[in-house]
């Protein structure tokens, strides 16, 4: 069937033909960096779009409708809207600072596509601490969003920033404990091996309670951790402030926006991964004949369909549930979350030495 | 309680005290002076005059009337109190440390009456800019821009 | 207007960690209308708010002097603009105790009927606006979804979907219209099946609750003492429904409870609203099957003229306690009008309400309380 692998085992023998070892090595550099920045700015687009659509759907009403058949065009028109707007600095503001603070995040975003694997054989880098690395480079985007609140030379952003800093520090932890949970059951960080594991089943159902659990956990820490509803207070339109990008506007507005969406498609990506197969099909432990009806859907198409579920999970949170306040939210997270996550911890550790998992 | 009841009491408190039945609800006109005392009277025993749910003022051209209207959430009955005012220095005391909901009743009839009230915790303009000039509710207020005469 | 940090009057003692007073307001995205609140932070914290009013002073009670009593009741339309019916009905019912105007009874039917769909509405909007500012941005949808077909109601027997200039003295300006009635019972019968929808939604979600139970706590004695009335006062346990108390058309024959709810906080002004829309639903389908024929006008001269005297009515608006007072010299237009609202006493009660609180408490509490600006600028 079509298989992405295909395309780039093509590309790189055609690459090796005509080129030199080093130079066919720097063209497909390129051509990945290209086809990264082409992958962020479609999923922008297309998330962006996809976000209006599910909340206008939700609140019984039909969302952009007029520009493309379906609304398709207008998060293009919107992005031409942003560009064309004027790109103002406030006045006493950190201009380096300021003005790096947006590519910081977007960075961030762009660094963590790496290690995610898109389809069979489909990864950029498949480094043996893919899982560690995620975890780490994740972090760093703590550091963009304290420089532009910081940067901003307004009290409202600032306290906006040290609000969404508090919360995302906080919120990694539960993240991370939910995904050490499925470390523990595969025994490996690396992203190629967590998915070949679930080949018989994916861990969510293969790891019963404990993964369950985990991945309740995994959902609730990261819509915490990029700044989603019910985790918005950072920035609630409703209440004093805009939060830390209040005083951005035209592109550089544009680029925070869009590393929020990316950010939401990274986290997904990764919970498919490690929960729901990433691109493993749906398998049943040995029932041979299932599993090779299954395997005729191309691997893109279950990976990209299992993030989008959960995409669209996190959105559907959005427009249900009331904001929490900011002491109840690092509340949820340190008297609850974590020391569920340690006894999940604990459990699943237990379960693996004992072999209790399928 | 009985208008007679009312009447006898209040007299005994109050003895300047006029009263008027005319209306929907017993009217009882008082010096400004007495009405500190008998603000606090009226909030105990025997009235329990606890709502205060109407204070205003009202400008005869001679001379102005405070104008408050009371009710008794356990007892349910209503009375109306009113005070006459001297035009040229109004003043009578404050009953917010009575009934809370005067603060802001007061505030608005000093800005737009002019009505000083005496020994009010925060007497300054409301709803009107803090530069504004004059007290709109009287009836010799001119303000040639802004007010049309047929 | 004002910079971010310029304290506004000195009238706070800036405290050894530096308090910061911000602006919030009066252009603000949790509108309740032009608002301004000078908020006294230490922190988080709130130490004290000052509103300031007067952005929407339009001088009504001065303007009134040199109306007539025909003209003056359509005013009262656009200071609460929710509650536009009630208001109207509280002017007409004080020119006709002054006349003794003689209201048939299908009038009180009809105005009766339009006060509980109005009083409706305007607890959809509040439902929709408050979970608006707790960040649940849905239940605006749905419980405009509502309010559209109340406002297509009004719209077909007024004309006008804010500011229906329809309650005369004497009765209503026109007859109903003939689908009226169907209109009226095919709304109750879309609103029994959804109000179990704000059920699932905002009640019982577990995140409203912890936002709004035991915030913004307002004891009895002292919303009797702070002049607060209706669904405010009704939360703390007092008993102030003036539809119960001193009965106006035809409210003494129907049958309907005053929903008092004793916790004080903001959860329970909450309950009380709610609870409320479903007696105003119970009122008129009592009321919709029997209006009875007649004239829906009483007879009235053409100019009127009140006598000497004072005369104050009080009605319930959806926010409170509403009343008229007029002094008048027995000319065509009042010595002196004065027009009690709600929500001036409800907002004096708010910064002893929100003293203590943070500042995500103080966004429950302002809209709990259901301000409506104009109203209390006047």
């Amino acid at each position: 069937m079509f298989s992405l692998e295909g395309i780039t085992t093509a590309t790189q023998d055609w690459l090796l033909i005509k080129f030199n070892p080093t130079i066919a090595l720097a063209i497909e550099c390129v051509i990945v960096i290209l086809l990264s920045i082409t992958l962020f700015a479609f999923l922008g687009l297309v998330l962006v779009l996809m976000e209006r659509k599910v909340a206008a759907r939700i609140q019984i009403r039909l969302g952009p409708n007029r520009v493309g058949p379906g609304g398709i065009f207008q998060t293009a028109a919107d992005t031409l809207k942003l560009i064309m707007k004027e790109g103002l600095i406030p006045d006493n503001a950190d201009k380096f600072l300021f003005n790096l603070a947006p590519f910081v995040v977007m960075m961030v975003a762009m660094l963590l596509l790496a290690p995610i694997a898109f389809a069979k054989n489909f990864q950029i880098w498949d480094i043996n601490i893919g899982v560690l690395y995620i975890s780490a480079i994740s972090s760093l985007s703590v550091i963009g969003i304290l420089m532009a609140g910081w940067a901003s030379n307004n009290k409202y952003s600032l306290l906006g920033a040290m609000r969404s800093g508090a919360q995302i520090v906080s919120y990694e932890l539960s993240a991370g404990f939910a995904v050490l949970t499925i470390v523990v059951l595969t025994g490996s960080l690396q992203i190629s091996e967590i998915v070949a594991a679930q080949e018989n089943g994916w861990w969510l159902f293969k790891g019963h309670i404990p993964v369950i659990i985990a991945f309740v956990l995994y959902i609730i820490a990261v819509t915490a951790e990029t700044n989603r509803a019910p985790f918005d207070l950072a920035e609630a339109e409703s209440e004093l402030t805009a939060g830390f990008h209040t005083e951005y506007s035209g592109m550089k507005f544009a680029l925070f926006f869009l590393a929020e969406y990316i950010n939401i498609f990274i986290v997904c990506a990764i919970g498919a991964t490690l929960f729901l197969g990433g691109w493993m099909p749906l398998h049943i432990g040995h029932w041979e004949s299932f599993n090779h009806i299954m395997d005729y859907i191309p691997s893109s198409i279950w990976f990209m369909g299992k993030t989008f579920f959960l995409i669209f999970l996190i959105m559907w949170f959005r427009w249900t549930f009331p904001r929490l306040r900011v002491d109840q939210l690092l509340n949820l997270e340190w008297k609850y979350l974590l020391p569920i996550s340690l006894f999940n911890l604990l459990l699943v550790t237990v379960i693996a030495i004992m072999g209790w998992h399928f | 309680m009985t208008n007679e009841e009312i009447k006898e009491y209040i007299s005994s408190h109050a003895p300047s005290a006029i009263y008027d039945e005319t209306g929907e609800w017993l009217n009882i006109t008082i010096e400004a002076t007495e009405w500190k005392k008998l603000a606090a009277t009226i909030k105990e025993e025997p009235f329990q005059m606890d709502f205060l749910f109407c204070l205003t003022c009202i400008d005869w051209k001679t001379h102005l009337t405070m104008v408050y209207h009371l009710t008794s959430t356990i007892l349910r009955h209503q009375l109306v109190i009113k005070a006459n005012l001297n035009i040229d220095l109004p003043e009578i005391n404050t009953v917010s440390n009575v009934w809370r909901t005067a603060e802001f009743h007061e505030r608005e009839v000093f800005e737009m009456f002019g009505i000083q009230f005496l020994n009010h915790p925060d007497l300054r303009k409301l709803i009107l800019e803090d530069d504004f000039k004059g007290y709109p509710l009287r009836k010799d207020f001119e303000d040639p821009i802004n007010m049309i005469k047929l | 207007m004002y910079n971010q940090t310029e304290v506004i009057k000195d009238t706070t003692e800036l405290g050894p960690e530096g308090e910061l007073v911000i602006n919030m307001g009066p252009q603000h995205p949790a509108t309740h209308g032009v608002l301004h609140l000078v908020v006294t932070l230490n922190g988080e914290t709130i130490k004290k708010i000052e509103p300031h009013l007067g952005y929407i002073h339009r001088s009504i009670e001065k303007m009134c002097e040199s109306l007539t009593y025909r003209q003056f009741i359509y005013v009262t339309s656009r200071m609460d603009y929710l509650s536009s019916h009630i208001n109207n009905t509280a002017c007409a019912l004080l020119v006709e105790k002054g006349m003794q105007i003689e209201v048939p009874e299908r009038a009180q039917y009809i105005r009766v009927i339009l006060n509980e769909l109005t009083r409706i509405a305007s607890h959809e909007l509040w439902l929709g606006a408050m979970a608006m500012d707790l960040g649940a941005f849905t239940p605006f949808f749905y419980a405009f979804r509502e309010r559209e077909m109340i406002t297509d109601i009004m719209e077909d027997t007024c004309g006008a979907r804010l500011t229906m200039n329809y309650i005369v003295p004497g009765g209503v300006m026109y007859d109903i219209h003939p689908e009226f009635q169907t209109k009226v019972k095919a709304f109750i019968k879309q609103f029994k099946e959804k109000v179990t929808e704000y059920e699932d939604l905002v009640t019982n979600n577990i995140i409203f609750q912890s936002r709004t139970k035991g915030v913004g706590v307002l004891s009895r004695e002292d919303a009797i003492s702070f002049g607060c009335t209706g669904p405010v006062a009704r939360a703390s346990g007092v008993s102030c429904d003036i539809r119960k108390i001193a009965p106006y058309d035809v409210y003494n024959k129907v049958e309907f409870d005053e929903v008092i709810e004793t916790a004080g906080d903001s959860f329970a002004r909450y309950m009380v609203r709610i609870k409320e829309m479903n007696q105003s639903i119970r009122i008129i389908e009592q009321l919709i099957d029997s209006i009875p024929e007649g004239e829906f006008v009483g007879k009235t001269k053409n100019v009127l003229k009140l006598p000497k005297g004072e005369f104050y009515q009080r009605v319930e608006t959806a926010r409170g306690e509403f009343g008229v007072y007029i002094v008048s010299e027995g000319g065509t237009t009042p010595h002196r009008i004065k027009f009690r609202s709600p929500g001036f006493s409800n907002l004096s009660a708010l910064s002893h309400m929100a003293e203590g609180s943070k500042i995500g408490d103080l966004m429950a509490t302002m809209g709990t309380l259901d301000l409506v600006i104009p109203d209390i600028d006047r």
